[in-house]
Parts: structure tokens; C-alpha cells; sequence
């Protein structure tokens, strides 16, 4: 039952024209969709949603949604500037999404996958309870179908509005990926921007390969935390896939349009006793 | 003596305690009728420390969790555990004095411990990170947990950190990667854990040491996603409603024990543990023998699926009716306002 009016924003308005949030330039529209919503002057990735991801980076037709009902509850009857209960409506209302993770299954390159992926769009692609049970049965999905599991995250990191049940969502999807790792089964993780806190610091984290999108932003605390603790400036690129890269927590930073590919060939690779 | 910190609502506590204090020099000067009166002021104390720790709202509780005088791990550890030997580093980058680690008995228990430790005076607390774990910290734990699973040993591990460290250095050695791995590795983790909120249990930092069996919160400690400080920053775009947040995020033991994150609450001496570290290390040896020998009964096997259980269960969602007849009061209740989503 849809409930919620409003299709997916195009945060960019309507023109033949729009401007890249990476080089600042006036890049063709046509020319970013053709290149899954990356900058053709500068590479830049767009933030993108779900629906998107879903139409590149698996098989035409092969995704087939799970769990698509569930609905965050208000366990504290939490109330801050507004209602929770009141931001997850309006949320619903602007996004079309009822959280902010879909999972399924779909198929890669003929390989059947258990997916799940983040839509930054709702309450900043926070992980609360319909984040951590979602998740947990999609990687046990794919114990049972003995698939590969594969995370696309996009988040702000635990949800406060859910209190310490946010942070055992981080147990939750923490423990449910190790014990299929345990089994033999493959996770690959891929962060997209932003991939911070408590998601980078749970499952996104545990990846047996992670590919991370260029230019995403992977923290654990933020920025401007961390500003007012040290008082100068950060580095350049700090907190980005590419630093991330260099210092040997990514096995690699591959652009949107080669993600499918590289996800394919990775599990081709890595067909275990458990495939 | 040093003027002790207290809060504005500790003062009628602390006026009883410097009234006693002279009492206490008239005893020493030998005269009799003092020691009558001491006897009745201790029970005028632990009345009043009651009623004011009672009627406590959720960030005063958060003041009590940060009291400088409050015990911390390495005095819970000095008054409860015999013949401690320290374990040191991480084996991989250094030796993070924020988490002290060791092994030894608790009343003839062994176990392996690992705790975090703020520090008192301003030194301590500079070579500590105030508390703030870095990601050999949690390495340095992690590593000291695999030797518990090894020989065997129960883990007793203590909270107290506002957060893990938020620098430079901390990002840029994967804080987040070494808290994923701790939460990870302690969900399987073949031995039997006992955690313990000794004051300030904040976010990735304090769950990255807190996945257990057993989990304790002592009745002034609070355990949240984020500190109060910062939800008000981030929610309501202001730091001095953090009293608010503090209350909207149900981060008392008694709320969490509700809740089933924690399991018990340890009770504190009257006023809080500050006023009393030997009776709140006596409190804190009670439940850990206590959750120690009930821990011990249970195979490992079923120790272990336990522990799976409950977090998998954790955690608040709707599925099917629940799901569409919220959804559905919410459009009701919200869609006809004015304001919109816009």
C-alpha cells in the first residue's frame, strides 16, 4: 500500500543544465545520467538512490525486494525539535521510502546476490531498527541461499531518535555478517558517500572485499568534531575513499560505472566452498 | 582538606559531610557526646543523599556519571582484583593508555579484564584521551580478550568514555574499522563477558567494548547512542538543550534495564559512588561473582547462543498490520497539518 504521495526529489531541478558539486562547472544532464550520475568533466559521483543503484549495478529485472513492509517504531516516543514519529512521516512523504535501506535479492552478472543498499535520503540513511533487522535478514538470506552478500552503504550513522536500540543495531548487523563469515560466506561491502559512524563502524567496516565509490566520505566521527578538537584545518582529501586507499583499509576505490564489473569479478574469484 | 566538587544539588550532602568532618576532630580531641552525634548525622546523610539521588532528572544523573571524584576503572580494579598484573599494547601500533588491560582474581575468580580509564588529575587525564579510546585501544582489548578465550578466563570489561577519540590520528588509523572488528569479534567470542557501565557509556566508543553475556549499570551510569551534548547540537541545533535530549534518549540504568540493554542495576552508596568508593566496589564485586558463577553453569555453546540472541533481538520495529496501521495513523495525524515536508 502506498501511502506517501511524492515520487524520489531530482534534487537538481529540471534543466538541460546542471551544476557538478565536485568542479563546479556547467556539465550537459544528459551527459551526467549517461555516466550513472558522475561528472563527465571531473568524475565527481552524484549522491544517488537506491532505485538507481538497483537499475546499474545488477542484472535487468533480477531485483526482487524483501522486507519491504517493516516500519520503524517509536521505542522512546522520542521528541526532540519535532516528533520522531513526525520526521519519519515527513520523510516518507519526500522520499517514497518507508526507511532507509531496501534489501533482496538480484542478480549480478547471472549470480544470484542478497543486496542491501542505502538511501542517504531518508533521515540521513540512518540505522535504526528497520536498518538493523533488514540487514541482518538479508545476510541471513543469503546464508541460506549460500550467496554472496553485498552492502552498498550510505549513511549518517546511528539513528538518535532510537536511543541505545540504534547502537545495538551495530551488534545486530556486526554478529549476523561475522557468523556468515564464519560459514564461509562472501560479504562485499561497498561505501558510498557518506558512509560514517555507526554503519562505518558495524557491518560496512567487515567487508571481505570493500570497493569504495571515489570521493565518498568514510568517517567514524565528523568533521567538525574533530576541527574543534585539534583547532586547525584537516588535510586534504582527509576522511575520503582515496586517503582510505593509501592508508590500507580499502581494497580499492572503483568509480560507479565499473562497479557492477569489478563486483563480478571479485565473486567469480572468490567462489568458495560455501557458493 | 581540599574542597570537594559537588554539584548544586549536592550541596545539602556536602553541608551534612563538612558537618561531620568537625564532629570527626571533636571525636579525635576524646570528647564522648561526639560520637553519638556522628552516629545520627550518617543516618540524616544517607536519608537526604537518597531523596536527592532519587528525584535526580536524567542529565543530572549524566553530572553524577562525570563527577571528577567519581571511581574509575583502575580504582574498581585496585579495591576488587587481587595479584593484577597489567597487559600492555596492541602488538601492532602502541600501547593506548585510555584502556588499561590485565589479568587477575576477583575473590578467587580469575578473569581477564580490560577497562577504560579516564584519569583524575589533569596529567592523567591527558595521558589518558580523557578516556577516548583510540583504535589500538580497542585492539589492545581485543588482543587481550583472544588470550581470555585462549586460557579459558571469563572477561570482565568496564565502560566509562564519552566516546571513542574523535582527532586526526584516530581517523586516520581506522577507528571505525577497529570498533567493527571488536563488536564483531566479541559477538563470537568464546568466553564468558561481564560488562560493566562504571559512569559514561557513549556511542561506538563504549559498545566497542560492551558486547557481553552479562551487563551491568550502576545506578548513576548512562549509556546512549551519543552523548546529550551532542544530539542537542545535532537536533535541536543547540548545545544547552542537552538536559532535554538527555531525557528524550531514555539513557538512565534503570530506563536501559527496562529496555533489556542492561540487565541489572548495581546500586551505589547513598549520594553516589563519589561519596563511597569502597562501598561501590563492594557493590560492583557482588554482581560480578554473582553474574561470574551463573555465567560459568551455562555450556559455552549456549552461552554463545544466547548472546546471539539477544542482540539479534534487540531493537524496535513494525512488520505487516502493526506496519500499514501505523503508517496510516501518522498520515492521519500529520497529513492534514499545515507545515509539510517542503
Amino acid at each position: 500500500m502506498k501511502v506517501y504521495g511524492r515520487a524520489n526529489r531530482d534534487d537538481q531541478g529540471g534543466g538541460i543544465f546542471i551544476k557538478c558539486d565536485g568542479c563546479r562547472g556547467t556539465v550537459l544532464r544528459k551527459a551526467v545520467e549517461e555516466r550513472m550520475q558522475t561528472c563527465p568533466e571531473c568524475g565527481f559521483h552524484f549522491r544517488i538512490t537506491w532505485q538507481d543503484r538497483v537499475r546499474w549495478h545488477f542484472d535487468p529485472d533480477s531485483f526482487i525486494e524483501t522486507n519491504a513492509g517493516l516500519e520503524s517504531a517509536d521505542p522512546l516516543g522520542f521528541v526532540a525539535d519535532k516528533s520522531y514519529r513526525r520526521k519519519l512521516w515527513e520523510d516518507q512523504r519526500a522520499t517514497g521510502l518507508r526507511d532507509a535501506v531496501a534489501t533482496g535479492s538480484a542478480r549480478i552478472e547471472g549470480r544470484t546476490v542478497a543486496a542491501a543498499i542505502m538511501d542517504f535520503r531518508f533521515i540521513g540513511g540512518s540505522m535504526g531498527g528497520v536498518v538493523g533487522e533488514k540487514i541482518a535478514r538479508c545476510v541471513e538470506t543469503a546464508a541460506g541461499l549460500g550467496c554472496p552478500f553485498i552492502s552498498f552503504a550510505a549513511s549518517g550513522g546511528a539513528r538518535m531518535q532510537e536511543g541505545a536500540f540504534s547502537l545495538m543495531q551495530m551488534v545486530k548487523t556486526a554478529a549476523a555478517v561475522r557468523r556468515f563469515q564464519d560459514g564461509g560466506g562472501l560479504y562485499i561491502s561497498v561505501m558510498t558517500d557518506p558512509t560514517t559512524g555507526g554503519v562505518l563502524a558495524s557491518f560496512a567496516s567487515l567487508g571481505d572485499v570493500i570497493i569504495a565509490e571515489p570521493g565518498a566520505l568514510i568517517r567514524f566521527a565528523g568533521a567538525r568534531v574533530i576541527r574543534e578538537a585539534i583547532k586547525h584545518d584537516l588535510p586534504e582529501g582527509f576522511q575520503k575513499s582515496e586517503d582510505l586507499l593509501e592508508r590500507g583499509f580499502l581494497d580499492a576505490v572503483v568509480p560507479r560505472t565499473a562497479l557492477k564489473k569489478t563486483i563480478a569479478t571479485a565473486m567469480s574469484h572468490l567462489k568458495g566452498p560455501a557458493a | 582538606m581540599a574542597e570537594r566538587f559537588a554539584y548544586p544539588f549536592e550541596i545539602p550532602i556536602l553541608d551534612i559531610v563538612k558537618e561531620m568532618d568537625a564532629l570527626r576532630a571533636e571525636c579525635d580531641a576524646g570528647r564522648k557526646d561526639a560520637q553519638e552525634n556522628l552516629t545520627a548525622l550518617q543516618t540524616r546523610l544517607n536519608d537526604t543523599a537518597r531523596g536527592i539521588v532519587a528525584s535526580l532528572d536524567a542529565y543530572q544523573r549524566v553530572q553524577l556519571a562525570r563527577h571528577p571524584e567519581r571511581p574509575q576503572a583502575l580504582d574498581f580494579i585496585s579495591r576488587i582484583v587481587d595479584d593484577f598484573i597489567e597487559l600492555h599494547g596492541d602488538r601492532r601500533f602502541a600501547d593506548d593508555k585510555a584502556v588499561v588491560c590485565g589479568l587477575g582474581t576477583i575473590s578467587g575468580r580469575r578473569f581477564a579484564i580490560v577497562g577504560q580509564q579516564k584519569g583524575r588529575d589533569t596529567k592523567e587525564r591527558l595521558m589518558r584521551n580523557f578516556g577516548m579510546v583510540h583504535p589500538e585501544g580497542f585492539r589492545k582489548a581485543l588482543r587481550v580478550m583472544l588470550l581470555a578465550e585462549k586460557f579459558g578466563l571469563p572477561v570482565l570489561s568496564l565502560i566509562d568514555t564519552k566516546g571513542a577519540a574523535a582527532d586526526l590520528e584516530a581517523e586516520q588509523r581506522g577507528e571505525g574499522f577497529a570498533i567493527a572488528e571488536s563488536i564483531a569479534a566479541m559477538s563470537v567470542l568464546r568466553a564468558p563477558i561481564i560488562a560493566v557501565v562504571i559512569g559514561e557509556g557513549c556511542s561506538g566508543g563504549a559498545l566497542g567494548m560492551a558486547v557481553a553475556d552479562r551487563i551491568g549499570m550502576f545506578e548513576n551510569a548512562y549509556y546512549c547512542v551519543i552523548t546529550p551534548e551532542g544530539c542537542a547540537a545535532i537536533l535541536h541545533h543547540d548545545i544547552e538543550k542537552a538536559p532535554q535530549a538527555a531525557d528524550a534518549m531514555k539513557i538512565t540504568a534503570r530506563e536501559l534495564a527496562g529496555m533489556g540493554v542492561a540487565d541489572e542495576v548495581i546500586p551505589e552508596p547513598p549520594g553516589g559512588a563519589h561519596w563511597n568508593h569502597a562501598a561501590a566496589a563492594e557493590s560492583l564485586r557482588e554482581f560480578v561473582l554473582r553474574s561470574h558463577d551463573a555465567l560459568a553453569a551455562i555450556p559455552l555453546d549456549n552461552l554463545l547462543s544466547a548472546r546471539a540472541g539477544r542482540y539479534r533481538k534487540l531493537g524496535a520495529f513494525l512488520e505487516g498490520e502493526a506496519a500499514e496501521s501505523e503508517a496510516l495513523s501518522r498520515g492521519t495525524e500529520f497529513g492534514n497539518a499545515s507545515s509539510s515536508a517542503e
